[in-house]
């Protein structure tokens, strides 16, 4: 890349179920009071924000006008990205790039408690065609739950190991909406929500933001003793109507990855990568995006999670931080895959700290079963 | 050195209240198409694609992820940015960053709306605080209403002034082939004969409901010379926001004057050497949903003095052969899709810059061109283009 980009700060609130408490700019406020304290900036002092919400989701045509006085946009640049919130941290690279903006807060908000997810959800499918047959995520990712499992024989015994893994990682994690200690037996014993997917094998309703301060070079050493570096970073759109797609493959994310992976330098991304942040809203993606994301072979997803190497202490551990599954809010969900990277390559994620880890992966998805994929490599050095 | 970025493609639907004939992204790839053409390109050139639109107009979610094939980005990065009346200038600026970052050498910047199968105004309410704000908003109407007033209060503007505006905006559009209201009005009394909508404004005096989409192709220096034979360089671009509550109505009654656009001309004015913008800018496509918004956006973007916009429209300054054309296109009181319609200013500013604008062409020699937006509780978004730079 031309310039070198870094992550100066990062911030969360502790994900919860219903934080009817705070307005959504409040909310965004706990996470960027944070981010400023933490560099010594003045709200002031940013030069563009990157936004990240939905209208759909807060009920609020121009959803970005809510938390307008909370992101230092008076009088200043913000736009707002309409994708999940790793999009947004892209589209606030881009700003430092290109030498327009320097100091840049990306900010993301969801208050998931407020809305209801499968109208909403309903609303992105084709009106005509595809919208009156009532589907929404949830039943999108069971279609393609099952012709995934179908395909590489993937079992539900393996996608359970996926939720034991997450939800006993995020008991680490003070963030962590629900940390959980769970065996295989348990999430199968759960209710069945749109078959084969049970209530364990996806998230709980999740309220919460996540911010982060930008800088290129010349800028960090004086905000942060600690910066992390941007190495790459892409998305993908992949086909809208799900009959135009093989849902057992994932090809917008490996489109995606190739492009972060070329940025960044990465050849082989097993050996390369210390420690990823994934977003698996439903146990089976984290399988399946590991197989897009190239560090495994097609259809291996399943023995990956069989062999240990994704727990913590495991060669590549994914998601140590509790993942998507311990509860994020849709949109927040992968901007907080970025904070926890950068906290691992800080070394500052606690007791879920991978040792050593010198470059993390960040993955992020908006839409009907990975419909839009994005990636972001990140690296200490 | 950031890249320097050209637009070398640009396209728009014909634009239409209601376009049952084609669905949403059908729609959308009427303009992407057009832009292809005009770049003498194929989607295979085109690298990402970035989009704009208000979803809660047409009550689609992910309404790219819906159009993914029809705006080009299938396998393809990009993203959609959505920031109210601003939103079709927030991509521009968003594209505009993305290949100045040398992320991209070739973008699609796409707005759009499909007002028609939605219910604009109920969603412009919805975008007030649900607690005390959704009682006392009736979408965009009566916020111009007031501002109306505001206007004819302070400056000493007459209706007839307002009046002249709408027969320049439709002269434009009459001569424009993608416009949507073409109304071919002779007499200030014809407009001055139509119903109010909201005391003073008029039905004559406001913008339409539109469906369409705009389409641009942005590329790198080194590529942009080679696609087409007149880029047009985006010089500059400016983003000013205000909070909602401070900046409340676009008027403001409240005696403070509500000041984004001050702020975003000034900064851009200065960045590039600007000290009389009449003088030193050829022509402007601003984002007038009103004729009465149209004469104080003359004042809050320096084209005269204060209380003085109205006597620019008097004296003719900005008709399409006058010293200052502004909207040539006809503006955005014929023609409204308005996540598209941002992006239709600087697609119109490019088409001047051109010389390709046909029959609404200026008749003078435009060399650089300024494209303004207005959003949200009176965001500013400004694209300053230029022949050369």
């Amino acid at each position: 890349m031309p310039e070198r980009v870094a992550i100066c700060a990062v911030a969360q609130t502790r994900y919860s179920p219903d934080r009817g408490d705070v307005s959504e700019g409040e909310l965004a406020y706990e996470a960027i009071r944070q981010v400023l304290e933490e560099t010594g900036l003045k709200l002031s002092e940013i030069e563009s924000a990157v936004t990240c919400s939905q209208d759909f989701w807060d009920g609020r045509t121009i959803s970005n006008m809510n938390i307008q006085p909370f992101v230092g946009a008076h009088l200043g640049h913000e736009d707002k990205v309409a994708e999940d919130g790793l999009s947004a941290v892209y589209c606030g690279m881009a700003h430092v790039l290109s030498g327009h903006h320097e100091i840049v807060l990306v900010v993301a908000h969801m208050k998931e408690s407020q809305a209801e997810k499968s109208l909403i959800e309903n609303c992105a499918f084709d009106p005509i065609f595809m919208r009156q047959l009532g589907l929404d995520f949830l039943g999108a990712a069971a279609l393609q739950a099952r012709r995934y499992m179908h395909q590489y024989g993937i079992t539900a015994e393996q996608c359970a190991r996926v939720v034991v893994k997450n939800r006993g990682n995020a008991r680490h994690n003070p963030f962590a909406q629900e940390p959980l200690e769970l065996t295989v037996e348990d999430v199968l014993a759960s209710r069945m929500l749109a078959p084969p997917i049970r209530q364990l094998d996806t998230k709980p309703v999740s309220d919460g933001a996540c911010a982060l301060i930008l800088a290129p070079k010349k800028r960090a050493a004086k905000l942060t003793r600690k910066p992390v570096w941007m190495l790459g970073a892409s998305n993908c759109y992949e086909a809208h109507y799900l009959g135009d797609r093989d849902l057992a493959e994932c090809r917008a994310l490996t489109q995606a990855a190739k492009k972060a992976y070329r940025m960044a330098g990465i050849r082989h991304p097993f050996r390369d990568i210390d420690v990823a942040e994934i977003s698996e809203e439903f146990s089976y993606q984290e399988l399946l995006w590991l197989e897009g994301l190239g560090f495994c072979e097609r259809g291996q997803g399943g023995s990956l999670i069989d062999s240990g190497k994704t727990c913590l202490g495991g060669k590549l551990p994914v998601n140590p931080s509790g993942g998507v599954l311990a509860g994020n809010p849709n949109q927040v969900a992968g901007m907080a895959r970025v904070a926890e990277a950068v906290l691992q390559l800080r070394g500052e994620a606690g007791d879920r700290q991978v040792e050593g880890a010198r470059v993390a992966l960040a993955h992020g998805v908006t839409g009907i079963c990975g419909q839009h994929q994005a990636v972001m490599i990140l690296g200490k050095d | 050195m950031p890249n320097r970025v050209a637009i070398v493609g640009i396209g728009q639907t014909r634009h239409r209240s209601t376009r049952r004939d084609v669905t949403l992204p059908e729609m959308i790839n009427e303009a992407v198409r057009e832009a292809l053409a005009d770049a003498d390109l194929t989607i295979r050139d085109i690298e990402a694609v970035f989009t704009s639109s208000m979803e809660t107009f047409e009550g689609i979610y992910l309404p790219d992820h819906g159009a993914a094939a029809e705006i080009g980005a299938f396998m393809k990065p990009g993203f959609k940015v959505c920031t109210g009346g601003t939103s079709g200038a927030s991509v521009v600026v968003e594209g505009f960053c993305m290949v100045a970052a040398g992320l991209y050498d070739t973008a699609l910047v796409i707005g759009f709306e499909k007002q028609d199968c939605g219910e604009t105004t109920a969603a412009i309410t919805a975008a007030t605080t649900p607690v005390w704000g959704k009682g006392a908003v009736t979408g965009a109407i009566g916020e111009f209403a007031k501002q109306a007033l505001s206007y004819m209060e302070t400056s000493g503007a007459k209706e007839e002034h307002a009046a002249r505006v709408r027969l320049k905006a439709d002269r434009g559009a009459c001569r424009n082939e993608y416009a949507h209201l073409k109304l071919g009005l002779q007499t200030i009394e014809e407009v001055l004969k139509s119903d109010y909508l909201v005391w003073p404004l008029r039905f004559l005096d406001f913008c339409p409901q539109s469906s369409g989409a705009c389409a641009l192709v942005f590329a790198t220096e080194n590529r942009a010379r080679k696609i087409h034979r007149k880029p047009v360089w985006i010089a500059d671009v400016e983003v000013v926001h205000q909070e909602p509550f401070r900046a409340g109505t676009f008027g403001d009654p409240t005696g403070k004057e509500a000041y984004s656009q001050h702020v975003a001309c000034e900064r851009l004015y200065k960045r590039n050497g600007i000290t009389h913008p009449r003088r030193d800018i050829d022509m402007a496509e601003v984002y007038e949903p009103s004729n009465w918004e149209e004469m104080s956006l003359y004042e809050h973007l320096h084209f005269c003095g204060k209380n003085e916009g109205w006597k620019l429209v008097e004296k003719g300054i900005t008709e399409m052969d006058g010293e200052f054309p502004v909207n040539p296109s006809g503006g955005v009181i014929a023609t409204n899709p308005i996540g598209a319609t941002p992006t239709i200013r600087v697609a119109e500013a490019a088409l001047q810059i051109r010389g390709d604008a046909g029959e609404h062409q200026v008749a003078k020699d435009v060399k650089s061109a300024l494209a303004t937006a207005l959003g949200g509780p009176n965001w500013t978004v400004l694209t300053l283009l230029k022949r050369t730079l």
